[in-house]
């Protein structure tokens, strides 16, 4: 019989626990099948967040860590700088790990041009917690510790991580996808292939930020998560390449 | 071999070197600098790395890294940042991970001051981490001390797969002594199974981990290190007996204090007073049951706790004697050593003379 | 036999230099050697002090309160530490700087132009060595030859020229010590 569709090698049996509508599996494939297609498994060490994705050590099939809240890119500093030359280093990290506890974590390890990949889901919402309010959640978006919705006068306007990420020097590459429609999934899983790429290479720091869906914290169903992804998220987060050395001149 | 000049820091940075560490993260703070420094130039040449971290708690996070792929790794700090690495040592210990960190501890609370205290005494062996943990802890006395036990760490470490601390005040860290360079006993060390090498396709992956969400299995993981913890009290406990035989009184005190008790013992001999010194060696394990046995001889009339902290030792010792001898205490915190005259007097005044 | 040598003055005078010579020293003839400086902020620019301990018996505590030996490279130290000295003991005087005498009759002193002589061979650095030989010859406890033999270790390379200009430091400064 012809086999159609096969889960990649790149994740394990384990059942997902992520919600309906959950952007989290759909990322997590296409980090999978990436480390699959360049065959790196092997010698890929990955560092899972505290958040919603805390369980990912079950589900990436490759060397795992568990790291503590907001200190993957410092793990993965410690993991490459004493790895064989070769081993693949990627963090994977939420919107409250990376933006608010791990912010000097991730913007140090992009500084010093560590050669690991950052993968930020940005859901603009504390997921495992319950909802609360993250440094991306916008202005007037509703989270429990924002129930009147954020105020800027109070708050501030959310942290846009990608940009920041892209002006030092020690980063390769930034990028800000969606996985939204296929066509977005696509430039999604290219920024993900071109990341792990760079850093094969030993070009740098490379960052890709995914805008996610968190239908549960939201409050919304899957297929209107989408829409309010689309007409909230991506004009306050535009999405596109915010640093790529390759294409860079001089 | 030949005896070479060595300050305390440096020593402890080639004791490291020696042990067979390549690996350091850090970051600044006084009195500890010249770890950091020493390593940052060393360690290039040997193939190693150093990193200056943004924080201690990013350093200590590095380390986590690091050990979890099987290496040999340090990192050191002094007491307001051995605080911020708190996190990591609970999440290595959590996760069994090897590793040395050295506390060169300064006074506090707070910022404190630079100079030579103790009061961390209860952060280091009762984990100012959360959780229930343990992890070993030595404390030298003198710069021959600092080396030893900084290889010995290495191999204790990953004996037990578990985090060591090194404990020292300011004062060992910057005084200079003629030491000996010794090789530890040779141990037989645990294959590294678990560490995060890449699977290279045989092997399943290997998951460097702490959470155990099921409460059930978190119990038995509990239990689990509750043993390993046991077995390190029953055969790591260590501790030095100074004219301990027949004394009248006993001083209990750890690192440059013993130190100031042992002029004092000197001092007290010369007005026909015969007193002795209990030295832990292991902070944790605590060596209680040795210190009773010192305490109970008919001799011994009282027992006076000596520390660089207000009395945070003095809790074991009081838990270890069970009442059977009157415990008093002389300590100065925030940088100030006690002298040895002021020492002899506490003593004098614990026997009534 | 124990001295308990207290050495102090401003930073940049080398009187950290000169305790680890001491100590170098003592450990290279077999004995008992402890150096504990000051440190911290009172390093920048302050007034520097360190302690050393040579002994023919195990060192228990390596802080001074009552030296053997005071080595004042500046007035402030003369100040601070003169009244610390054991009786019997002696205080080596920079008195290039300090133009104040010893006030005690109980102790022994010794004035040494540390500055003035090393000027003379042309190079300030070496006023520490100047003192260095002042203490060694006044006090007999450390062989000359031990000292001689470290500045060759010490000076290696380019720097084995300044080898001579120290040992003559160090010649000069015994001459003051009658």
């Amino acid at each position: 019989m012809a086999i159609v569709y096969q889960k990649s090698k790149g994740l394990t049996d384990a059942e997902l626990h992520y919600c309906p509508g959950c952007t989290h599996g759909i990322v997590h494939k296409l980090v999978a099948e990436t480390l699959e297609e360049m065959g790196v498994l092997g010698n890929t060490i990955g560092v899972a967040p505290v958040g919603c994705s805390v369980f990912a050590y079950n589900y990436f099939n490759c060397d795992m860590h568990e790291a503590a809240h907001g200190r993957a890119p410092a793990v993965a500093t410690g993991i490459k700088r004493v790895s064989a030359p070769g081993t693949i280093v990627f963090t994977y990290q939420g919107d409250g790990d990376l933006a608010a506890i791990g912010t000097a974590e991730v913007i140090h390890a992009a500084m010093r041009g560590e050669k690991i990949t950052t993968i930020f889901i940005n859901n603009a919402i504390y997921g495992m917690t319950g909802g609360q309010m993250a440094p991306t959640t916008l202005v007037g978006q509703k989270a429990t510790t924002a129930p009147m919705g954020r105020q800027k006068d109070h708050y501030g306007s959310p942290i846009r991580m990608a940009e920041i990420i892209s002006t030092l020097e020690g980063c390769a590459f930034a990028q800000r996808v969606c996985v939204a429609d296929m066509a977005n999934l696509n430039k999604a899983k290219k920024a993900i292939q071109k990341a792990f790429k760079l850093q094969q290479e030993g070009a740098g720091f490379t960052f890709v930020e995914v805008l996610a869906c968190c239908p549960t914290n939201w409050g919304k169903t899957p297929a209107a998560s989408v829409e309010w992804l689309k007409e909230n998220m991506i004009p306050y987060f535009p999405l596109g390449v915010y640093k790529d050395i390759t294409t860079q001149e001089g | 071999m030949a005896k070479e000049l060595w300050k305390g820091n440096e020593a402890i940075a080639e004791a490291a070197i020696r042990a067979g560490c390549k690996y350091f993260f850090g970051y600044p703070i006084t009195p500890q600098n010249e770890i950091p420094e020493y390593l940052s130039l060393h360690l290039p040449k040997i193939g190693g790395c150093f990193i200056q971290a943004e924080s201690e708690v990013a350093a200590i996070n590095m380390v986590y890294g690091a050990a979890g792929c099987g290496v040999r790794v340090m990192t050191s700090s002094s007491s307001p940042g051995i605080s911020l690495k708190q996190e990591g040592i609970t999440y290595m210990c959590g996760a069994e991970l090897p590793a040395v960190i050295v506390n060169m501890m300064r006074g506090g609370p707070g910022l404190g001051t630079i100079q030579p205290a103790q009061g961390d005494y209860f952060q280091a062996t009762r984990g100012g981490g959360n959780g229930d943990y343990r992890h070993l802890v030595l404390a030298p006395a003198t710069i021959q001390e600092a080396a030893d036990f900084v290889q010995l760490a290495f191999d204790l470490a990953e004996q037990y797969r578990n985090p060591v601390m090194v404990v020292a005040d300011g004062m060992i860290g910057q005084m200079m002594e003629a030491i000996e360079w010794r090789t530890p006993e040779k141990r037989e060390l645990p294959e590294k199974t678990w560490a995060t090498t890449g699977t290279k396709g045989e092997r399943k992956p290997n998951v460097i981990n702490s959470l155990y969400i099921d409460p059930n299995l978190c119990a038995v993981h509990n239990d689990r290190l509750a043993a390993k913890y046991q077995a390190m009290e029953d055969a790591e406990t260590r501790w030095e007996e100074v004219d301990t035989e027949n004394c009248d009184v006993l001083f209990v005190s750890y690192g440059t204090p013993s130190r100031i008790c042992r002029a004092a013992i000197r001092q007290l001999e010369k007005e026909g007073i015969k007193a002795g010194l209990f030295r832990p060696i292991t902070l944790w394990p605590f060596p209680g049951k040795a210190l009773k046995k010192a305490a109970s001889q008919e001799s011994v009339k009282a027992v006076v706790d000596v520390e660089l902290s207000m009395g945070q030792m003095i809790d074991d010792v009081k838990i270890a004697l069970e009442g059977c001898r009157p415990v008093s205490f002389i300590g100065k915190a925030g940088g100030v050593v006690p002298t040895p005259a002021e020492v002899a007097a506490a003593a004098k005044a614990a026997i009534g003379r | 036999m124990t001295n308990e040598i207290m050495i102090a003055g401003f930073g940049g005078q080398g009187v950290m230099a000169i305790g680890k010579s001491l100590a170098e020293a003592g450990m290279k003839e077999g004995k008992e050697v402890s150096w504990l400086p000051s440190y911290g902020p009172e390093m920048r620019g302050g007034t520097a002090n360190c302690s050393v301990v040579i002994s023919t018996d195990p060192i228990v505590s390596p802080i001074i309160l009552e030296p053997t030996e005071l080595i004042a490279m500046n007035l402030p130290s003369l100040l601070k530490f003169e009244p610390t000295v054991v009786p019997g003991g002696t205080i080596f005087v920079n008195s290039s700087i300090i133009t104040e005498k010893v006030t005690r009759t109980d102790v022994k002193a010794v004035y040494v132009p540390c500055l003035d002589i090393a000027n003379e061979l042309g190079n300030t650095k070496v006023a520490n060595m100047v003192m260095l030989g002042a203490y060694i010859q006044a006090m007999g406890n450390l062989g000359e030859e031990t000292i001689k033999e470290m500045l060759v270790h010490m000076f290696t390379g380019p720097k084995a020229k300044l080898v001579d200009l120290n040992i003559e430091a160090l010649r000069r400064g015994a001459a003051c010590v009658k």
